[in-house]
């Protein structure tokens, strides 16, 4: 019978196949991740040549703007999951949904973090109001908007549901907030400080770059496999594979 | 089909007029938040006058927040809603008629108040018939991107402020072309572009926030 089953990816749409596979995968990318990491780090502070405007303040960027990368596609793929929960009426989903949604939070805020600790020297304040600090500013409301409203829904299915809705609405307007605020920077004061002249970088700094974002990318996917076992068993808790799953486990230990 | 929206418009409308204490209490609110500004900034005349768009665009939304509760909650309390959807009637029709409603109760009174509270403010009068019109193009968007979350938070506990928690940064883009409308008016370079900014979000808004409701609200009550 197993044979006659055709390959499909639909498969891994039943929580109770995509358990175990998210439970081989998660560790190797957790691997992938520290050796990347730590690769890309060597690289971005002992490697990568210093900078010769911004002296060594520059290196926060090998965190900074893999973080920030990871903060604005973290919800592009949480809307996606989103669309795909609400087309196809699987839990895996949305399940995937809340489980993207503080990965990318914590992104958003170290993002800020790391921003406002490179502004601090570079800027001479922690803090300016410019187009692409703000908009991540609202990002981060809109990640916790999300994680609180399906926080605060208390049956699953309905909680599933509102926070796609809620995910497709703001990824409709994470676009439109990104050019009003662009525009509203640009007519209250001219760019005294624009990040979008980027400076021709030394090969090496890309490279780390690179590096780290694919760091990021691994952390990011074991993470969240991860998070999404744990809402699996807490979601599937009543069916007898679980029970056997948990058993098994009780006599691994 | 255009009855139903028109029965559903009449009786919020009519039930609004019942109890119109809480339009009141909202026009209220809008003009209190208003007039703690000077008292926080310090009453100089010049800055009073740069701030004052600002200031009466953050006042209407949140007073706009602060009623969005009103469109659902109700009904939802006591099942009109449920036997709404029930209805073979199209979902979009009445909810647009219930948003509507919500408009012309809450955010009409708003801007018939803006012009008295820009003399407040020292506002000039050019000045105050932009913030008009931008009050009169952006207040549709907040009825109707509010209307959605207010639907998504429906019968839930902590509501109001996990209300505010999902539709304040959606309403950011608003704030900007709506004040900003009344300052490129006021710098010389003319507000046309930011109040056709907000009209096409009006309508962009129309468009697809009705359908989002409709989804959020059939969430809500199964």
């Amino acid at each position: 019978m197993e044979s006659a089953q055709r390959f499909s990816l639909f498969r891994y749409a039943a929580p109770n196949m995509f358990y175990p596979l998210a439970g081989r995968l998660a560790p190797m990318f957790a691997v992938a991740a520290v050796v990347l990491a730590l690769v890309g780090l060597y690289m971005g502070f002992f490697v990568a040549p210093t900078d010769a405007v911004q002296g060594e303040v520059y290196r926060v960027i090998f965190i900074h703007v893999p973080a920030a990368w990871m903060s604005m596609f973290i919800y592009l793929v949480m809307a996606l999951w989103s669309g795909v929960g609400v087309v196809f009426n699987t839990r895996l989903s949305a399940m995937m949904a809340q489980a993207l949604a503080p990965t990318g939070a914590m992104f958003c805020f170290v993002a800020l973090w790391t921003g406002a600790l490179w502004g601090r020297p570079t800027w001479g304040a922690y803090w300016v109001w410019d187009a692409r600090l703000t908009s991540q500013l609202l990002l981060l409301f809109l990640y916790f908007g999300f994680m609180a409203l399906t926080a605060a829904i208390e049956d699953p299915r309905r909680a599933d549901r509102a926070g796609a809705i809620l995910a497709l609405v703001g990824a409709v307007n994470v676009p439109i907030i990104y050019f009003s605020v662009t525009w509203w920077n640009t007519l209250h004061q001219g760019a005294s400080v624009s990040l979008t002249k980027a400076p021709s970088m030394a090969t090496t700094m890309l490279w780390a770059m690179l590096i780290m974002a694919l760091a990021s990318w691994a952390y990011t996917i074991a993470v969240v496999l991860w998070r999404v076992r744990g809402l699996i068993l807490e979601r599937e808790r009543h069916t007898e594979w679980v029970a056997a799953e948990l058993d098994a486990a009780e006599a691994r230990a | 089909m255009l009855s139903v929206f028109l029965e559903v418009l009449r009786r919020d409308l009519l039930l609004a007029w019942r109890n119109r204490a809480d339009v009141l209490v909202t026009l209220a609110f809008f003009t209190i938040v208003a007039c703690l500004f000077p008292f926080g900034v310090g009453s100089e005349s010049n800055q009073l006058r740069a701030i004052a768009p600002g200031v009466l665009w953050v006042a209407a939304l949140l007073a706009t927040l602060l009623s969005l509760h009103r469109i659902f909650a109700q009904d939802h309390s006591d099942g009109v809603l449920e036997q709404l959807l029930l209805s073979p009637e199209p979902a979009v029709l009445w909810a647009l008629a219930k948003i509507l409603a919500h408009w012309l109760t809450t955010a009409l009174p708003l801007i018939l108040a803006a012009p008295a509270l820009a003399l407040l403010f020292d506002m000039e009068q050019s000045a105050t018939a932009v913030l008009i019109l931008s009050l009169a193009l952006g207040t549709p968007i907040l009825s109707l991107l509010g209307a959605v979350g207010a639907a998504l938070t429906l019968g839930l506990r902590g509501g109001g402020m996990l209300l505010a928690l999902l539709v304040l940064p959606l309403f950011v883009p608003i704030l900007i072309f709506g004040a900003g409308a009344v300052d490129a008016h006021l710098s010389g370079t003319g507000a046309a572009a930011h109040l056709l900014l907000l009209g096409g979000g009006s309508l962009g808004a129309l468009a697809l926030a009705p359908w989002a409701c409709t989804a959020a609200l059939r969430i809500a009550v199964e």
